[in-house]
């Protein structure tokens, strides 16, 4: 780059980044959250302190986050990647030996203020490290089979980790929101391939080694993999979540039951209404209108971000909000997925809907670097 | 240069195209998930508002009022009465054992009952209503309604239980009700759904089990929103049900309360029939039992002993009983005979005691013999030797068409539990059943209605009706439902010579009102009310040759078991007949002591409407009469106790 070119690009500094925020996305994450707001108020039945009211505080809080992340350039996050990567790491393994219990899984690390979930730090701390590894490799040497294995590395500690908790939903987005930023990074197909016919390989693996001494996942998950590929053995069993969040879905019809009126969330036989099944209130409520409706919100926010990363010049900020939108893209598809029983409940939470703060926070720390990213791109004057 | 990142437009353009590929497969798998919710929601949505409707909607049922049983003047039989029970609620009544506890100060419970109670509490969801006590005396409830406030979570509630106010009367006949039972459940191929109501009743036998669709009703329905946990939140509408049809039997409660008192304590069964349109006026059978016991559920006690007595109270003995006819048959015979011709009125059968038939003897009663009989005589004085010599000449087959004709060995068509055909033997039967070839003897036994030959008091009842009247008279026992008349029992005329008929039914004249009849001791003196009819005693044994030899067959001195049934048949009054009626008195001895005087009491009772008055029987036997009749402990059915706030 000469410095011509560089005297006719240059990067916002001061407050003058406000005007460079890429508000529209800022907009965009709101509307999503706004329906969260309402969906809680409704699932409580009404209730605003319940679970709305924490939840738009955890939102602002998010908010405050992403535009701090925001105004700190993007290059230091990069040289921050690694950091976050190692830190996100020695989490998980303080997780794994000291964290607590809950829903069956070792998930949470109680920080006293925050009880911090490592698992979804490890999002975006994988997204960013992957990011500036590839920002730092030499673009001709990305194909090499040395090189293809030290993010495939990067990549499945952390996924192993989780998976260790155990927690499928996570270590299913990691391992898919890794392999994307590789597969944006330019690494040969046949990689992929090769990997594609091992990962079916490694589930038949999977599902041959049940009820034998290696089983390699936990009874409940066996059965919540049964009961996905046939919800009715079980109706009132394991298949229940998936059968009546079925029926909340398809009891919305057209135009939904109207607000605060759908039977199947408000007389309780939607399991965890609240968190990863509240957007089968939302489609029985709104109904295929106002499911359609979020779910373009959702894409045109993958939409902005990659329209965003395109603009990018550099490889990390590229590569970076690539990643952030496809882990963003993961969670819904997989979210929705399983409500609408196209996949195995896996336990991902509706992103910036389900009420919870440990993946809020992270998606608005993802954002805010999308957004840093954004703000810091050399521009033309 | 404040950035270090590698800006490289090749590397750009390679992020670019991978971008596309991987923004085409998310477009992809987005379009597929908008697919599916278009194909929940809009395709399959009606399939899914109903799953989520019949989620949330529960529909419960509202057991219909069962109907009513009344007798032939409208007093009631069978009715529903009310049945307090106290519930209570787990989630209202805060500290359950505490509560409870102060509940037995007031209503008497047992440990067992509260134990039963907390164990019920303790299973079900907090919500749920469970049964404390049950068929409680109105005063407990009251109690517990007045303290109230004292006892959270606890409420009195009211239900309907079945209830005979006329109590053993009827036992037999409208039967009783009891809890659906399995057995139940699995006769029937597609159960009313009111049949899996807990504790639904059902009728078990006789009227009660027979008219149980009609009786029951049709159920109504109450579409309640529930919560996931079965919850009621509201009651959205309710359909009401259909109640019972009302049904009104022929009986007459008085007389069949006058015919099971004067049966007292005896193994017996009594028919009274109308002749005219064949409407049952009583069909008693004794010793009875309390149908409200099997209601409330009988004791394991109580109803050993039942079971545990040759009596069979439980057995309906007018349509179950099956008992050699005896010499009631004799007229069968003699009309047989007439019939075909083989005999006239007047020809004469010498009598000397017996009838030899290759090497077997065949007895009358009278070792004697009654000398030259007639037909008149033959029934009159039920002389056997005059049926054993007419009998064999006209054949058994033409001895049971005639039999038939007069509906014996039919299975009437009557709402009662198990009615027994009785048996009209032939020589088919017997080589169908048997085996064997009939054989004369079998007839000669066969002409005096002994062997093979069996029937039920009903089937009697009948044949006397149909000699009476000369028609086809068929027993009726309801006499309408809903108010809706039921088709009369008056038949069409019998194909016998009215000639032949007349003089059967002045022989069964002489058997109670000639001097030399078999019955004269029981005649009824008032002439409007006088009785014509035949005795009969059954063998339920042989004697055999030592034992007439040894002069030992006095019915006394045998067991009770053993000695023979006593019979009567009759109808009244004489010139114009009103009723028929059968007597059977099981092991009762002979038919004219232990029959006859009560087939013409309860005649009497029948025809005169209230007790019958002394001034109808013979001079010498009034004081004897009215003793008996003083210690009869009669019933007036309407005042009968049917508010039915009887203590359980």
């Amino acid at each position: 780059m000469s410095y011509l070119e560089y005297t006719v690009t240059r990067v916002p500094t001061g407050p003058s980044k406000v005007l460079y925020v890429n508000w529209a996305l800022v907009l965009l994450l709101c509307a999503v959250a706004s329906v969260g707001f309402l969906m809680l108020y409704s699932v409580a039945g009404g209730n605003l302190e319940r679970w709305a009211e924490p939840q738009m505080k955890r939102f602002a809080l998010g908010l405050f986050v992403m535009f701090v992340v925001a105004f700190v350039p993007i290059w230091f996050w990069r040289n921050m990647a690694a950091l976050a990567y190692g830190l996100s790491v020695l989490l998980l393994v303080a997780v794994e030996l000291f964290g607590e219990v809950g829903m069956g899984a070792q998930r949470w690390i109680d920080l006293g203020v925050i009880r911090l979930q490592p698992s979804e730090l490890m999002k975006i701390a994988l997204v960013m490290m992957l990011a500036a590894y590839y920002d730092w490799l030499d673009i001709n040497k990305v194909s090499r089979p040395l090189y293809v294995l030290m993010p495939a590395v990067l990549i499945l500690i952390p996924t192993a980790l989780v998976l260790k908790q155990p927690d499928l939903g996570t270590a299913i987005l990691l391992l898919a929101g890794g392999g994307i930023v590789m597969f944006l990074a330019g690494v040969h197909w046949l990689y992929f391939a090769v990997i594609l016919g091992a990962g079916v390989g490694a589930v038949s693996a999977v599902l041959s080694s049940r009820g034998t001494e290696w089983q390699l996942l936990k009874d409940y998950q066996f059965r919540r993999i049964d009961t996905f590929l046939d919800p009715d053995t079980d109706p009132l069993g394991a298949g229940y979540h998936i059968t009546q969040s079925k029926i909340a879905l398809g009891s919305g019809g057209w135009s939904g039951r109207g607000f605060m009126q759908g039977t199947q969330s408000r007389l309780n036989f939607l399991p965890e209404k609240h968190t990863d099944f509240i957007f089968t209130t939302l489609a029985e409520e709104f109904g295929f209108l106002g499911a359609v409706s979020l779910l373009a919100l959702y894409v045109l926010i993958v939409v902005f971000c990659v329209s965003a990363a395109l603009k990018n010049k550099d490889r990390f900020s590229s590569l970076l909000t690539l990643g952030v939108a496809a882990t963003f893209f993961l969670y819904f598809v997989v979210n929705m997925s399983m409500v609408m029983g196209l996949m195995p409940v896996v336990g991902v939470p509706l992103p910036l809907v389900s009420y919870g703060g440990s993946a809020m926070l992270v998606l608005m720390v993802g954002f805010g670097l999308v957004q840093s990213a954004h703000i810091h791109r050399p521009r033309g004057r | 240069m404040k950035r270090s990142s590698r800006d490289n437009d090749e590397s750009g353009r390679r992020i670019s195209r991978r971008m596309m590929v991987l923004g085409g497969a998310q477009a992809v798998m987005a379009v597929a998930l908008a697919l599916r919710m278009r194909h929940l929601q809009v395709t399959e949505a009606d399939t899914y508002r109903m799953l989520a409707e019949e989620n949330r909607i529960n529909i419960r049922l509202i057991p219909p009022i069962r109907g009513m049983v009344y007798d032939r003047a409208g007093h009631v039989v069978a009715e529903n009465e009310q049945n307090y029970r106290i519930v209570v609620v787990r989630e209202d009544a805060g500290d359950v054992e505490e509560t409870l506890a102060r509940l037995t100060r007031l209503v008497p419970l047992d440990e067992e009952t509260i134990e039963r109670a907390m164990r019920e509490i303790n299973r079900h969801s907090p919500f749920v209503p469970v049964t404390v006590a049950d068929r409680l005396h109105w005063d407990d409830v009251a109690r517990v309604a007045v303290n109230a406030p004292a006892l959270p979570g606890i409420s009195p509630e009211v239900g309907l239980s079945r209830h005979y106010p006329l109590g053993p009367d009827f036992a037999h006949l409208v039967g009783y009700v009891g809890p659906v039972s399995e057995s139940d459940l699995a006769q029937i191929e597609t159960p009313d759904p009111l049949l899996r109501i807990p504790r639904f009743q059902i009728g078990k036998t006789g009227v009660e089990a027979k008219y149980e669709d009609r009786l029951r009703g049709k159920a109504g329905t109450r579409r309640i929103e529930v919560n996931a946990a079965g919850r009621v939140i509201r009651e959205l509408d309710r359909i009401e049900g259909q109640p019972g049809s009302d049904l009104q039997l022929t009986v007459d409660a008085g007389l069949q309360n006058f015919v099971q008192a004067r049966l007292g304590e005896e193994s017996a069964a009594v028919v009274v029939m109308d002749v005219e349109r064949g409407d049952l006026l009583a069909l008693a059978s004794s010793p009875s039992f309390d149908p409200n016991l099997f209601v409330r559920g009988i004791s394991v006690a109580d109803y050993r002993v039942l079971t545990d007595t040759p009596y069979r109270p439980l057995s309906n003995k007018t349509v179950q009983g099956a008992y050699p006819p005896g010499s009631t048959f004799k007229m069968i015979t003699a009309l047989a005979a007439l019939e075909d011709g083989v005999i006239t009125p007047e020809e004469t059968v010498w009598c000397p005691g017996h009838l030899t038939l290759g090497t077997r003897r065949f007895h009358c009663w009278k070792r004697g013999g009654h000398g030259h009989v007639n037909l008149i005589a033959s029934v009159e004085q039920s002389c056997d030797v005059y049926y054993y010599d007419i009998g064999q000449r006209v054949g058994i087959d033409k001895i049971a068409e005639m039999a038939r004709k007069f509906g014996l060995g039919e299975v009437f068509d009557l709402p009662l539990s198990a009615v027994g055909a009785g048996l009209v033997p032939d020589r088919a039967w017997k080589r169908a059943r048997r085996g064997e070839e009939w054989r004369v003897g079998d007839t000669l036994n066969a002409s005096i209605g002994q062997g093979y030959v069996l029937s039920t008091p009903l089937q009697l009842a009948v044949m006397s009706a149909r000699l009476a009247t000369g028609r086809a008279v068929v027993p009726r026992l309801v006499k309408s439902i809903d108010g809706v008349e039921q088709p009369s029992g008056a038949g069409e005329p019998l194909d016998v010579n009215p000639a032949n008929l007349a003089r059967i039914r002045r022989s069964m004249d002489a058997v109670v009102n000639s001097r030399r009849g078999t019955a004269y001791g029981s005649r009824v003196v008032a002439a409007e009310m006088a009785m014509a009819g035949k005795t009969g005693t059954s063998q339920v044994r042989n004697i055999t040759a030592a034992e007439r030899a040894a002069g030992v067959f006095r019915n006394e001195d045998l067991p009770w078991e053993r000695r023979d049934h006593a019979l009567f048949v009759a109808y009244a009054p004489v010139e114009t007949p009103k009723i028929a009626v059968s007597v059977v008195v099981e092991h009762g001895g002979g038919g004219s002591a232990a029959a006859a005087p009560i087939a013409r009491d309860v005649t009497l009772r029948a025809l005169h409407g209230d007790v019958p008055p002394l001034s109808a029987y013979p001079d010498r036997q009034r004081w004897e009469i009215e003793e008996r009749l003083r210690k009869l402990r009669l019933r007036d059915p309407g005042t009968a106790p049917s508010s039915g706030r009887s203590r359980a």
